[in-house]
């Protein structure tokens, strides 16, 4: 068995005029979590519907599980779960019926899947809901719902486009840490997102994807490292000490610092963080400055983002199916 | 390829998913249920007297053009109720798995013939009520209804059919209606057609909806059906013969 769970080689794709995907490859290792990061309409459901065999490629082959998704679709359909964006569950079926209908639409005999229903329904805390109709539901039940329902089969490898988009912040986090659960069980899982702090934090491996091309991939340090050093930040209580601040700050760092006055703060970019952090603490401590925040600051994969395609992402919070 | 006996569970599934949501969706039934109620009530009771049905009382003459009504504008709700799964993307979740891929139209158009029957079966109360007599043989009423079905069953391709064919689902709501109205009006199911001027008779006597309301019509009230039943079961079934594999191939477009 190889060690690559997912291949894509030059796959594109065109709607009439529009080019949707230019050339993407992708290489995912097994038992990680691979996020697909990019703005809406960046291509990153049109990949995940080739590779889901919901969509057939214009150019490039792709693989699953080292199954090509093209020549044999309905073999990759057995070791793939896909929980999409428009949370894809029957709103007039109870949670309970939609896993059961869906784990016997994928194979599973009649007593198989109601057990693995009970067992998901616990595990995503839907117990209580079971056996009401899903209509019922609040978005962030229905999305793991939807991801329960990709989950009957416990498939190998599954596609999340766009999980969380629209949720609140509660119903994220739980999303959140089901998605990581799975991973320590040992399923690949491929993330669309257009949420920085998302891919950041669940994914191992990251690409970024703009206008239908890949136009950067590595770990979340590697993006973040491509865009620039760590820096301190301090804040200081009283104006006044601002200007003896930004002294020891210049003494400790690689960069020259940058004064924010207005808000009482400056930063200043440093080769070697830790250290630099060290230094400056303790010198502050000596000269008797008072700090509101003295801290090590990391640039966001929002920074990557600007940095590598030149405008900021678009983030389209609230925008939901219904 | 899936098997024969898989798409077979597979449909047996998605005909249990569309049936248990019957309940659950009251107004769909009761919208399914008013509509014909008042053409009966209507034809009835407001245009009933002023139309001439020789030999027969217009009430036994009308209620099998209404259950042939009933069963064709199921079309409608087919249509709907896909266009409604492909929007909501529970069709996407289907095609994710490895499921029968004739299992979604083929739950969808068997469903709605046993929602049809349900409703068939309500107008056969409301006819009786209304004072329809029907003087057919148990036997002949039974293949009538096996014709209604069959017909409710090749409508609903056509529906299906109508909705790939759509990209919303108001589209399909409207394309689903249009074609419905000459066809059920230019016909014999609510007056005979010998009243219509000559040009449209051609069509009205000829056209399928016609060949099915008159063989149900001898079935129920006991008139000679000559070769009526066969050339229904013809139609529908050259229907169904046309609309399926044009839905099918639509179907993998579609989504594909």
């Amino acid at each position: 068995m190889s060690d690559i769970a997912i291949r894509a080689d030059g796959i594109s794709k065109r709607f009439g005029k529009t080019i949707a995907l230019e050339k993407i490859d992708l290489e995912i290792p097994r038992g990680i979590v691979f996020g697909l990061l990019g703005p809406n309409g960046s291509g990153k459901s049109t990949t995940v519907r080739i590779l889901a065999t919901l969509l057939q490629p214009d150019e490039g082959s792709a693989s699953v599980d080292g199954i090509d998704v093209v020549r044999h679709p309905a073999q990759v359909r057995e070791r793939i779960g896909l929980a999409g964006q428009y949370a894809a569950v029957d709103e007039y079926l109870t949670g309970r019926e939609n896993l059961v209908m869906f784990g016997r639409l994928s194979g599973m005999p009649k007593g198989d899947a109601r057990a693995r229903a009970g067992e998901l329904l616990d595990e995503f805390d839907l117990a209580e809901a079971a056996d009401r109709i899903s209509k019922t539901y609040s978005g962030g039940m229905r999305r793991r719902l939807d991801l329960a329902s990709s989950l009957m089969a416990r498939p190998p490898i599954l596609f999340l486009d766009e999980p969380t988009t629209g949720l609140d912040p509660r119903g994220r986090l739980s999303l959140w840490t089901i998605i990581q659960r799975l991973v320590t069980d040992g399923t690949t899982v491929l993330l669309t997102t257009q949420y920085l702090e998302e891919a950041d934090r669940l994914a191992q491996r990251i690409a970024v994807i703009d206008q239908g091309r890949v136009i950067a991939d590595g770990s979340p340090a590697e993006l973040k490292a491509r865009v620039g050093d760590e820096s301190v930040e301090v804040a200081v209580v009283r104006p006044a000490d601002l200007p003896a601040a930004t002294r020891i700050l210049a003494a400790a760092a690689s960069d020259e610092p940058i004064v924010d006055v207005e808000r009482g703060r400056v930063i200043a970019g440093v080769s070697d963080g830790a250290a630099a952090l060290a230094r400056v603490s303790a010198a502050i401590a000596e000269a008797g400055i008072a700090t509101e925040d003295l801290g090590l600051r990391r640039p966001t994969l929002d920074e990557v983002f600007l940095s590598l395609t030149g405008h900021v992402a678009e983030r389209s919070d609230g925008e939901e199916a219904e | 390829m899936t098997s024969p006996t898989r798409a077979l569970k597979d449909s047996g599934v998605v005909i249990w998913r569309q049936l248990i949501q019957l309940p659950r969706i009251p107004e769909v039934l009761i919208f399914a249920l008013i509509q014909p109620v008042m053409f009966v009530l209507l034809f009835r009771y407001v245009f009933g007297g002023a139309i001439q049905t020789p030999g027969e009382s217009y009430v036994n003459y009308l209620m099998p053009g209404i259950f042939a009504q009933t069963v064709a504008f199921g079309a409608v709700a087919s249509g709907i109720g896909l266009a409604e799964d492909l929007r909501r993307g529970i069709i996407d979740r289907f095609r994710s798995l490895p499921m029968a891929r004739s299992a979604v139209l083929v739950g969808r158009t068997v469903s709605d013939l046993v929602r049809n029957a349900a409703v068939v079966a309500v107008m056969m109360g409301v006819g009786l009520l209304v004072g329809f007599r029907p003087s057919g043989s148990v036997g002949a009423m039974i293949v009538a209804f096996g014709l209604l079905f069959l017909t409710s069953f090749a409508f609903s391709w056509i529906g299906v059919v109508i909705a790939l064919s759509m990209k919303t689902v108001e589209a399909v709501q409207s394309a689903g209606f249009i074609w419905l109205f000459p066809l059920t009006f230019a016909s014999s199911a609510f007056v005979p057609t010998d009243s219509m001027p000559s040009w449209l008779q051609g069509f009205a006597v000829n056209q399928p909806f016609t060949v099915v309301v008159n063989a149900v019509r001898a079935l129920f009230l006991a008139q000679p059906v000559g070769n009526l039943v066969w050339l229904s079961l013809i139609w529908m079934v050259g229907i169904s013969a046309v609309m399926i594999p044009l839905a099918t191939r639509q179907y993998r477009r579609r989504t594909g």
